[in-house]
């Protein structure tokens, strides 16, 4: 991108309103789980109070039915959805680059085969990967579920990518690059991926948010991580512990808020960021 | 037409085969002596009973011989309908119990899922470039599709369960209500099964819409909408048309989604102690019950495969390109 170009992607980029609110929120809810836990006056998982108590001055968030603040669960618990936003859905994107960009480049039998495996792999639902492999671990980090997460959210990035790879290839610039002799690695990565950097960051941005839903399901089940605090958890202990029942709601509603927020606001920053890229989008 | 079902036959035949791999080798592959952790982590029991288990585990897993014997007894059991035994609700066999779970699932699902995609696309077909329909339905449908399934489920369940008290809040019948048919039966079936259904519905509700109403403009915007315009074609013609090209990718849409509604579905039955497969793993997985936990994500799988092929079949149906042949493949 050249000086030109890129000022002129500010320009529109700060002219798009979906951009800004979505951005706006992913940096909120980012700054709270970077500083959160400075503020936080009290370990997440100590018991600081007898009972459950509703939001207060002392207790910003109340505090659950052990009395634990839950104002510091929600800044930890904020930490690790995004821990897991970025590890998982960096090693989905790059799973989906590396078998994209192979299968839409190569074609022929190496298309073949990849393609297959993608299908394959694409009708098995996720979650149900997610829980029989968590199940047999007994020791769970966040770590170890994020990496899982990615390494199984690939499959419908690779097809795209594919997809996209494929019209790419065709194109003249692509032929001379390959006429002059340049290996196909220098090809890939130096004529076609800049041209479809724009559309590999929709594709990160979404499995962000996937990675973040498929934690939290993960979470809420109770196979989470085992040695900390996460938005998932949190509902999942609200609703063992009977939250519902003694209309202990400050327990419940603010962990799965911050992931709508979130979710939400990858969502519309998607479409923001598509309407930047992409002229025809755009509304003058 | 029959090349294109049956390529897409022999994809959801490999994909049941690495499923039942898949379940095969995930517990061959973790730490430790499978048998020795199951055994241990039940507990205290009989010795007639712990014997009775370790039969069943030393048949199922049958370590003694070499690997590739193992994998063919297992498909041979699977193939068999012989999922083992629940330890949880030991000595049912895991068989039994998913059986009796999954007309939960189907009389959950079902209707949730094939409403709320009617529903959605033809709420997100009307508000496509109606500026003030578009301008509500699109903020609420993003809402609605980036809100977690069990957040939404509690918040249901705490607001017009609990707080407004007119729904039950657990299980698919009052518990005092032995299943038989009958009008106050049915009456209480259909009153624990609306809220469940209700959060499942309206989560999945707000993606149709927006996917409908970005189809619908994309449509719009096409050679042949913009031809049927200049030769003054009402508007409700042109969005018929429109509406017709633009539910082909709803309905791959349908099956892309389906994992996704997977993991909503079980969100959801945990939430309401309602008692289906979704359930049933996540008490399974609570209680350290392996056969019951390989059980149903065989099941799992074996539902995505089924819906996926009806969701073929369905294509065909609507899109007469592939009955001809004309395109092959199609997502």
């Amino acid at each position: 991108m050249g000086l030109k170009a890129r000022s002129e992607f500010l320009y529109f980029a700060w002219r798009n309103k979906k951009l800004r609110v979505g951005l706006a929120i992913i940096l909120f809810f980012a700054l709270m789980a970077i500083f959160g836990p400075f503020l936080a006056k009290y370990p997440p998982n100590e018991y600081v109070e007898v009972a459950a108590f509703p939001p207060s001055r002392e207790h910003w968030f109340g505090t659950t039915i052990f009395g634990q603040d839950v104002f510091s669960q929600f800044v930890h618990g904020l930490r690790a959805t995004f821990i897991v936003g970025l590890i998982g859905g960096t090693i989905g994107t790059l799973l989906g680059i590396l078998i994209g960009f192979t299968a839409g480049y190569r074609g022929g039998m190496v298309d073949e085969i990849l393609n297959m495996i993608t299908n394959i792999v694409l009708i098995i639902p996720t979650l149900a990967v997610l829980i029989i492999i968590a199940a047999y671990l007994t020791v769970r980090g966040i770590l170890t579920e994020s990496i899982f997460i990615g390494l199984t959210a690939w499959p419908w990035a690779a097809r795209a990518i594919r997809a996209q790879t494929f019209s790419l290839r065709v194109r003249e610039y692509v032929d001379m690059a390959r006429i002059s002799g340049m290996k196909s690695w220098r090809i890939i990565f130096g004529e076609i991926a800049p041209n479809m950097m724009s559309y590999l960051l929709l594709v990160y941005i979404l499995q962000f948010g996937g990675a973040v839903l498929n934690a939290a399901a993960l979470d809420f089940i109770g196979l989470g991580p085992t040695d900390t605090v996460s938005l998932g958890l949190m509902m999942n202990y609200a609703l063992l512990w009977a939250a519902l029942p003694l209309k202990i709601w400050w327990w419940f509603v603010p962990p799965g808020a911050a992931i709508m927020a979130i979710v939400g606001a990858l969502y519309v920053t998607n479409v923001g960021l598509d309407e930047v890229f992409n002229p025809k989008l755009r509304e003058l | 037409m029959t090349r294109y079902l049956s390529r897409k036959l022999l994809i959801y035949i490999l994909t049941f085969f690495l499923a039942v791999t898949i379940d095969w080798l995930i517990p061959r592959l973790m730490p430790g002596d499978p048998i020795n952790v199951m055994i241990s982590r039940l507990g205290p029991r009989n010795p007639e009973e712990v014997k009775l288990l370790r039969d069943y585990y030393l048949r199922l897993f049958a370590l003694d011989v070499p690997m590739w014997q193992q994998y063919i007894n297992f498909w041979k059991s699977v193939l068999q309908g012989d999922l083992g035994r629940s330890t949880l609700y030991f000595p049912r066999p895991v068989m039994d119990i998913i059986k009796a779970a999954v007309p939960y699932d189907v009389f959950l699902l079902l209707p949730a899922i094939l409403i709320s995609w009617f529903a959605g696309n033809n709420f997100g077909a009307l508000a496509a470039r109606r500026r003030w329909l578009d301008n509500t339905v699109l903020p609420i449908g993003y809402i609605l599709t980036a809100t977690p399934y069990m957040w939404l489920a509690l918040l249901l369940a705490w607001a017009l369960g609990i707080v407004a008290g007119w729904f039950p809040i657990a299980g698919a019948y009052s518990f005092e209500l032995r299943p038989h048919f009958s009008w106050l039966f049915i009456k209480d079936l259909l009153w624990h099964w609306f809220l469940p259904f209700l959060s499942l519905f309206m989560v999945m509700f707000g993606g149709w819409a927006i996917g409908m109403r970005n189809m619908i403009i994309y449509e719009l915007e096409a050679d042949y909408s913009r031809y049927l315009e200049t030769l003054g074609a009402p508007q409700s013609l042109i969005r018929r048309y429109a509406f017709r090209n633009a539910v082909l990718p709803q309905v791959t849409g349908l099956a892309l989604q389906l994992g996704t509604i997977v993991a909503g579905a079980v969100a959801t039955e945990v939430v309401f102690a309602y008692p289906g497969i979704g359930n049933l793993i996540v008490s399974a997985i609570q209680n350290q019950d392996y056969f019951l936990i390989q059980g149903c994500f065989l099941f799992i799988i074996l539902g995505v495969l089924l819906a996926n092929l009806f969701i073929d079949v369905a294509y065909v149906i609507v899109d007469p390109r592939t009955r001809l042949g004309m395109a092959g493949e199609v997502a």
